[in-house]
């Protein structure tokens, strides 16, 4: 049975394609229909990857079967399916994370004019998602990385009566082309040098491959691709105004899945980055400082989904730093965990919103620990696994990152990280006393969301619990074993456990003098600081940055093309036509009408004809001018 | 110089002289005499090339036949004063340049090509010959020439007579 | 001097050449009719000398003459036709005045 699934694990996008297809032409008129139809869907696909995982536990190998798609003389394109371990646990933690959301909407989306189509975006989603997962070859991936980039779209702007959402659906979109585009010219060199875009292919070519140089940017083209998607920075910009989405959408996609599509694609081609170790360094460096970047502006905002959407991006760039210092294991490990913990998270904000009638500022809410028992309690356990504290799931994954910077010798990185540890601790607690454990305002009439809402939490919160137990370095056969690159390693050191235990305990410390106590001013210390707190709460005027090149630079440069067009262009085929004009004005003048000069141009052309003829062809004509004889 | 050749250049003489007077002659009559005067002088070359019969014909038709139809052309478009009807276009020394370049191709086409020159005896009479070759070798020829003076005199009348008064 | 077949070939040029003149730069119609006339001469004479010169027993140049002078003969009268018709209406032989062939 799970060598069965193995073989065909295109069964698993297949099943929300379906879904998708019967919502879009048959069951719109039916939302109760089209949703279970999703969910049960999603559910078949989930069940095949849990055998998926079963098997590959039992039997580590790489599966891959593929088809040829398209094939010319000079090229030929294929499509198929490639299972290893590391695809094994992208499908589990995807499958899980669609179905979990799926349900939960059931609740959150309920009433909306839209539900149909709701859901049938999510099964495309899905759909995209799982394929972009069992992708054996370059141009696969890229097709579902479009189509995945398409689905956030289409969800973002779910709403799109609201301007807001959809500039944020567009924004969104044009951010990833930006980074779309350089991965394209990427594969392109990669077809281009190496006649195949298949990943075992590759693996096996690229090692040997010496021009360092041209392989370097091919490189960094590839890694466009993650910047766009996984929200690095500079190309970070839409993920926060993707929050405009509902919070469903938010969960999964931005989240959990969508935007570990770049995580997953460098450690899919690990093999072409460790090729360039300078590539491996700018990947480390950039992740570090999205880290600490997304972390600072986190620290001072007051909408709730904004708080989660810079932890996102921050712990985003944890999971690429963690791939530039050579990590693999801990990136991929801290995917899973991260999907467990950060959708609860944002499943929890959306209840906290649902039940408060779409309030997200923080300072409007205060006393919902009474009210919403299980949507607390379940946020607070996301939180302290987020923050990373033992023995949740976020400790040992924040942890092997860590481990792997000290022990790789990127010292800087590791401070960086554990000062981003720190600064995460201290936000998330800070949302959680100010949101839930602050005083209740008279307005807010919270109640606990339905079932269909909470049995999600309870169940990503066990998972938040024990979903790190798989990677405890201390096990002979743990997730390292699995999934790995290279050598595996299994090693750790108590030194960075406590230290980094240490640090989020000291967030959440602080949080509580803060935000609790009330013992620290805030507002003190937003006035001491206020040229920081400015700064930081306009997120950097990255976007101020962007609409002035976008109006100076880019719109200058239409005008430019813009005049090229007009006078250039348009002017060369005008003066065609002038020409014509201007050239039958003055020709007109050779038809005098008068019989004797057309006589006399006879004439001429006759003499003309014949000294030609006798000089360029001596066998015809007149044998004169010593041509011929 | 033998008879021969003082003839040829006397009776060259005469034809270019005249043609150019045709040419050069203010007066479209004097034109028309002028015209008469270098059928005569071909007539004459033809004398001298041997071809009897063509050198009559060329009397009878040329001289007594086209040169009247001209004199009779001249006459029915004449003007009260016709001491400048025979005036030359602006264009003129245009005209005269192409014509003397056409000259002096022709006279280099003459003159550096190698005619194959066959020196036999002519016969002395040519009416019979002539004859005898216009019905039976050309006979083709002779009745379409016929046939396309009948054509021509019965174009030039209808042109004359003009379209409404046909009967 | 001995006169060749260039002399006459010679002749019969300058003679198409002063014809070829008249028709060209002639303002008279009638004129140009004339020059036509010594351009169709000039050939004539071109005929008979070829045939002198070359095979004088063929007189095939002199029936080809004839033909020519017939031709012309032909010609003549078509052409003073047209000139007649075209004065009844312009009432001017001037050729100059015959301008419709620009449209």
């Amino acid at each position: 049975m799970t060598q069965f699934v193995i073989d065909n694990a295109w069964l698993i996008p297949l099943m929300p394609a379906l879904a998708f297809v019967m919502i879009v032409f048959f069951l719109r008129k039916a939302p109760q229909i089209s949703a279970g139809f999703s969910i049960a869907c999603i559910f078949i696909s989930f069940t095949m990857a849990l055998s998926v995982v079963a098997g590959i536990l039992g039997n580590p190998i790489t599966t891959e079967h593929s088809l040829s798609w398209f094939s010319m003389q000079s090229i030929s394109l294929e499509m198929g399916i490639l299972i290893d371990p590391i695809s094994a646990m992208m499908l589990f933690v995807v499958t899980l994370i669609a179905l979990m959301v799926q349900v939960y909407s059931l609740g959150y989306m309920e009433n909306d004019p839209g539900y149909s189509t709701y859901f049938a975006y999510q099964s495309l989603f899905a759909m995209s998602m799982l394929g972009l997962v069992v992708a054996n070859n370059f141009l696969q991936m890229y097709v579902f990385w479009e189509l995945v980039g398409l689905c956030s779209y289409l969800l973002i702007g779910f709403w799109f009566f609201k301007p807001s959402a959809r500039e944020a659906a567009k924004k969104a979109f044009i951010t990833n082309r930006v980074g779309d585009f350089g991965f394209l010219l990427g594969i392109l060199f990669l077809q281009v040098l190496f006649g195949t875009l298949n990943f075992t292919g590759l693996a096996k070519i690229i090692p040997t491959y010496a021009n360092m140089g041209l392989m370097t940017i091919v490189a960094l083209l590839i890694f466009t691709g993650p910047v766009g998607k996984s929200g690095q920075f500079p190309l970070h910009v839409w993920l926060p105004d993707a929050m405009e989405g509902p919070t469903p959408v938010s969960a999964l996609i931005h989240a959990a899945t969508m935007v570990v599509a770049g995580v997953y694609l460098i450690a899919r081609a690990y093999f072409l980055f460790a090729a360039v170790p300078n590539v491996l360094v700018v990947i480390a460096y950039l992740g570090g400082f999205t880290a600490i970047f997304a972390a600072s502006i986190a620290i001072v905002q007051n909408d709730i989904k904004r708080i989660l959407a810079y932890s996102t991006l921050s712990q985003l760039g944890y999971m690429i730093m963690a791939l530039g210092v050579g990590g693999l294991t801990a990136s991929m490990f801290h995917l899973m965990t991260h999907a467990f913990f950060k959708a609860l998270l944002f499943l929890g904000a959306g209840s906290v919103i649902h039940a408060l009638h779409n309030k997200q500022n923080i300072w409007e809410m205060g006393g919902l620990a009474k009210k919403m028992p299980i949507t607390t309690n379940t946020f607070v356990i996301g939180s302290l696994a987020l923050a990373g504290i033992f023995p949740l799931a976020g400790f040992w994954s924040k942890d092997e990152i860590l481990l792997s910077a000290q022990i790789n010798g990127y010292t800087g990185l590791y401070l960086v990280g554990t000062l981003v540890a720190f600064l995460t601790a201290f936000y998330m607690f800070r949302l959680v006393f100010v949101a839930f454990y602050g005083p209740a305002k008279p307005e807010n009439h919270p109640h606990e969301s339905p079932a269909v809402m909470t049995v999600p939490l309870i169940i990503l919160g066990c998972l938040s619990v024990v979903g790190g137990l798989v990677g405890m370095p201390w096990l002979h056969t743990n997730f390292g074993s699995y999934v790995h690159f290279g050598a595996a390693h299994h090693g750790y050191s108590m030194a960075v456990m406590i230290t980094s235990t240490g640090v989020a305990l000291a967030g959440i410390y602080l949080a509580y003098l803060m935000y609790y106590k009330k013992v620290i001013s805030a507002e003190a210390m937003a006035n001491r600081f206020r040229p920081i707190y400015t700064l930081l709460y306009n997120k950097y005027y990255i976007d101020e940055i962007y609409q002035w090149f976008i109006d100076r630079v880019v719109n200058g440069f239409g005008r430019l093309v813009y005049w090229f067009d007009i006078y250039i262009v348009d002017g060369i085929v005008d003066g065609l036509g002038g020409i014509t004009k201007w050239s039958g004005h003055y020709l007109r003048y050779l038809q005098t009408g008068q019989t004797q000069h057309y006589g006399m141009v006879l004439v001429a052309a006759v003499i003309i004809i014949s000294l030609i003829l006798s000089f360029y062809d001596p066998s015809i004509g007149i044998s004169t001018w010593g041509g011929g004889n | 110089m033998s008879i021969s050749a003082i003839v040829f250049w006397v009776i060259a003489a005469v034809i270019l002289g005249s043609a150019i007077s045709v040419v050069t002659a203010q007066n479209l009559v004097h034109a028309a005499f002028f015209m008469v005067l270098t059928f005569f002088g071909v007539s004459g070359l033809y004398v001298l090339l041997e071809a009897d019969f063509l050198a009559v014909v060329q009397i009878l038709i040329y001289v007594g036949a086209i040169a009247v139809l001209m004199v009779f052309g001249v006459m029915l478009t004449q003007k009260k004063d016709m001491a400048q009807t025979n005036a030359s276009s602006s264009h003129k020394w245009l005209a005269g340049g192409i014509v003397t370049l056409l000259m002096v191709v022709l006279a280099y086409a003459v003159t550096r090509t190698p005619w194959q020159i066959i020196d036999k005896a002519a016969p002395l009479s040519t009416v019979g010959p002539i004859g005898d070759l216009l019905l039976n070798q050309f006979v083709i020829p002779f009745e379409a020439v016929g046939i396309l003076l009948l054509v021509a005199v019965l174009g030039a009348i209808i042109l004359t007579k003009g379209e409404r008064n046909l009967p | 001097m001995i006169i060749t077949l260039n002399h006459y070939l010679l002749l019969a040029a300058m003679l198409f050449c002063i014809g070829l003149y008249a028709a060209l730069a002639k303002q008279n119609a009638i004129s140009i009719l004339m020059g036509i006339e010594l351009m169709l001469n000039a050939c004539i004479i071109n005929l008979v000398a070829f045939n002198r010169f070359m095979d004088p027993s063929m007189l095939v140049g002199q029936v080809f003459g004839v033909f020519v002078i017939a031709l012309a003969a032909a010609e003549v009268v078509v052409g003073l036709a047209l000139v007649l018709t075209v004065y009844r209406d312009l009432l001017s032989v001037n050729i100059e005045d015959f301008n419709w062939l620009k449209w």
